[in-house]
C-alpha cells in the first residue's frame, strides 16, 4: 500500500513480455494463473457461506443440504423464539458488548505499546517474548488457567471480568504487532518536526502521531472487536454462567440440525458486515479528507 | 536520558503488562502447578507432588498419537496456507495494477474473516457432504459413481476448514512486507537482466520473510491450540491434544489435561522460537 508503486508495474510488465509473447500485449501469463488462483480462492471463500445464507431461508421443510425447500423466514423466527435453540439474543448481546470493551481497550493498549517498542528500553525483551507467548498460547489452556485462578480466589467468573482479561490477553499481542507493522511505515521526522516548532510530548502524539495513524489504528479495533466476538476457546472456561455467541453457536452445533443453525449464521454475519462497513467507510472517509486537505494546498 | 527513556517505555506498555500477567503469567503457572498435583478423580486437587501425570502422557501410546496427529494437522494446514498465501499477496501487490482496486481486492479476501469462523467451518457441511453440493455435481456429470466419503468428516475435511480459515493470517502479513518492497528494487533487477526466478529469489522471497514467518506464527499456534475444526471437521474419527484436554476438563480431571497443556505448550514454544530464530520480528519496528 505505499506510495512508490506508480511507475513500476508497466517495466514489469514490459520485462515479462518479453518472455511471454503472443499474450496479451500488457498482461505477463503469470498473471492470469495468479489471477486465476485469485479468483478461485475468492469463490471458495465465499461459496460454502453464501451456500447457507441461501439454505437459512428455507420453509419449515428445510434441511441441512440443498437442495431449497421452500422459500421464508421460518428458520429466523425459530432462532429467536424457540427455547431448545438457546440464548441466542442473550449471548449476541454479550458478545457485542465484550467486543465493544475488548475493542476500546485493545486499541489504546496497543497504540501506547507500539510507541513504546519503537525505542529500545530496559526489559524490553522480556515483555515482547511474553506477548508473543500470550498470542500463540494455546486459548483452552489459558482458559483453564483463567477459570483455575478465579476458582482458587473464590472469584466468581463472568464474562465481563474473567472472560474479558482472557480476550484481552490475545487480542493485545495481535493489536500490538499490527501497530508494529503500521508505525514501521510512520516517518518519525513528522514527529520531531512538530517538536521543533514547540509541541510538547502528549502534543506531538495527540496531534499528530494519532491523526496520521487513524487508519492503522480503525484496523487494530476492528481486529480487535472480531477477534472477541468470535473467540471461542478463550471463552469456553472463561465465561461463567452466561454464554457468548460463539459458546452458543456452539452447542446449537451439538444439538441442533435444522437450518435455525443457518439462520444464526446469516445473523452473525451481517451484523459482522454492518461493523465491517463502519470502520471501512471511516477509515475511507479520512482518506478522502486527506487527500482533499493535500489538494488544496 | 536513558533512564528517562526506560520509564517512558515502561508507561507506555504498562496497560499490556498489566493485562498479560494476570491473564497470561500467572494462568499458566497455575496450569503448570496443577500439573504436578494428585487428583482425587472427583474433580479436586491434593496438594501432592507428583509425575504420574507426565508418566500418564509419554507411556500411553494413545496419546502420543495425538500429539503427532496435532503436528501433521499444524504441518498440513501450514503448507496450504503458505503456498496460497504468498501467491495470493503477490498477486495483490505486484500484479493488480490499480492500487486501489489492489485494496479493494485485498479486503474482499478479510471480509470473511471478520465473520464467525464456526460458522465459516459448518458451512462446508452442505458442499462437502454425502449429498452435498460437490458430491452431486460430480455424480451429475458422471466422473463418480457414488459419492465420495471423505470429503466430510476427515482428515482432508479438517485440512480443508483450517486452510480457509487461517490462509487469511499468511495473506496480511505477507501482503504488508510486499507492499513495503521498493518497485524499484525490482526494476533495477529487470534492468541488470536478472530473470523472474531471480528476482522472486533474491528480491521478493527474503523482503517477505518477516511477513511469512508472522504468518506461520498465526496459523501454527492456532492449528496447535484448536479442537473445534478437529472435532467436527473429522466426525470425531481424528482428534487432536486440546480436544482430549477438554474432554479431560469435561469430567473434571485437571490435573492430567493440565500435564497434557504443558507438553503441548511446550511443542508449540519450540515451533516458535524456531521460527523467531530465523527472522527478528522486532526489527519491524527498531529500523
Amino acid at each position: 500500500m505505499s506510495a512508490p508503486s506508480a511507475a513500476l508495474p508497466r517495466s514489469v510488465a514490459r520485462a515479462r513480455n518479453r518472455v511471454a509473447e503472443g499474450v496479451s500485449p500488457k498482461r505477463p501469463w503469470t498473471f492470469w494463473v495468479l489471477a486465476a488462483l485469485f479468483t478461485a480462492y475468492v469463490l471458495a471463500l465465499y461459496g460454502p457461506m453464501l451456500c447457507i445464507y441461501v439454505l437459512s431461508l428455507q420453509d419449515v421443510r428445510g434441511g441441512l443440504v440443498f437442495p431449497m425447500k421452500g422459500l421464508s423466514l421460518h428458520w429466523f423466527i425459530d432462532l429467536f423464539t424457540q427455547v431448545r435453540t438457546g440464548d441466542v439474543k442473550g449471548g449476541f448481546e454479550r458478545s457485542i458488548a465484550l467486543a465493544l470493551m475488548v475493542t476500546v481497550l485493545t486499541v489504546v493498549g496497543s497504540f501506547l505499546a507500539g510507541l513504546a517498542f519503537r525505542q529500545r528500553f530496559k526489559g524490553d525483551g522480556v515483555v515482547f517474548y511474553l506477548m508473543i507467548g500470550s498470542l500463540v498460547a494455546p486459548g483452552l489452556v489459558l482458559g483453564i488457567g483463567v477459570g483455575l485462578l478465579f476458582q482458587y480466589f473464590g472469584l466468581q467468573a463472568a464474562w465481563y471480568t474473567s472472560a474479558l482479561g482472557a480476550h484481552l490477553s490475545w487480542t493485545l499481542p495481535f493489536g500490538v504487532l499490527v501497530m508494529f507493522a503500521v508505525m514501521s511505515r510512520f516517518d518519525r521526522s513528522w514527529e520531531e518536526a512538530a517538536r521543533d516548532v514547540g509541541a510538547t510530548r502528549w502534543q506531538t502524539i495527540w496531534l499528530v502521531v494519532v491523526p496520521i495513524l487513524a487508519p492503522g489504528l480503525l484496523a487494530v479495533a476492528l481486529f480487535g472487536f472480531t477477534l472477541s466476538y468470535d473467540e471461542f476457546s478463550r471463552t469456553l472456561q472463561t465465561s461463567g454462567p452466561l454464554n457468548t455467541l460463539p459458546l452458543e453457536i456452539w452447542s446449537m452445533t451439538l444439538n441442533v440440525t435444522s437450518p435455525s443453525l443457518y439462520a444464526l449464521g446469516t445473523v452473525t454475519t451481517i451484523a459482522s458486515f454492518v461493523i465491517i462497513g463502519a470502520c471501512l467507510g471511516t477509515i475511507a472517509l479520512i482518506q478522502k479528507r486527506r487527500a482533499q486537505r493535500v489538494a488544496a494546498h | 536520558m536513558t533512564v528517562n527513556t526506560n520509564t517512558r517505555g515502561w508507561l507506555y506498555v504498562s496497560p499490556l503488562v498489566l493485562i498479560l500477567i494476570p491473564f497470561f503469567v500467572i494462568p499458566i503457572i497455575v496450569v503448570v502447578i496443577a500439573s504436578f498435583l494428585e487428583h482425587d478423580g472427583f474433580g479436586g486437587m491434593l496438594p501432592h507432588f507428583t509425575f504420574a501425570n507426565y508418566a500418564g502422557i509419554f507411556s500411553s501410546e494413545l496419546t502420543l498419537r495425538l500429539y503427532f496427529s496435532t503436528v501433521k494437522f499444524a504441518i498440513l494446514t501450514w503448507i496450504g496456507t503458505l503456498v496460497l498465501g504468498f501467491w495470493i499477496a503477490y498477486f495483490l501487490v505486484f500484479h493488480v495494477r490499480n492500487q486501489l482496486l489492489a485494496i479493494g481486492l485485498f479486503l474482499l479476501c478479510t471480509i470473511p474473516f471478520w465473520t464467525s469462523n464456526i460458522i465459516r467451518m459448518i458451512s462446508w457441511i452442505p458442499l462437502l457432504g454425502k449429498n452435498g453440493l460437490i458430491n452431486s455435481a460430480l455424480l451429475s456429470v458422471g466422473v463418480i459413481h457414488q459419492p465420495l466419503e471423505f470429503l466430510l468428516f476427515s482428515d482432508f475435511a479438517v485440512v480443508v476448514a483450517y486452510v480457509h480459515q487461517l490462509t487469511i493470517f499468511m495473506i496480511v502479513p505477507i501482503f504488508n512486507a510486499m507492499a513495503r518492497i521498493d518497485k524499484r528494487t525490482v526494476e533495477a533487477a529487470l534492468d541488470a537482466g536478472a530473470s523472474p526466478l531471480e528476482i522472486m529469489r533474491y528480491i521478493i522471497v527474503p523482503l517477505s520473510k518477516n511477513g511469512i514467518a508472522l504468518g506461520s506464527i498465526f496459523v501454527l499456534s492456532i492449528v496447535m491450540g484448536d479442537f473445534f475444526v478437529v472435532k467436527v471437521m473429522s466426525g470425531g474419527g481424528s482428534a487432536s491434544v486440546v480436544s482430549a484436554l477438554f474432554e479431560d476438563i469435561a469430567v473434571l480431571q485437571y490435573p492430567p489435561a493440565a500435564a497434557a497443556a504443558v507438553v503441548l505448550l511446550l511443542i508449540v514454544v519450540i515451533m516458535i522460537a524456531l521460527i523467531l530464530r530465523t527472522v527478528d520480528v522486532r526489527k519491524e519496528i527498531a529500523r
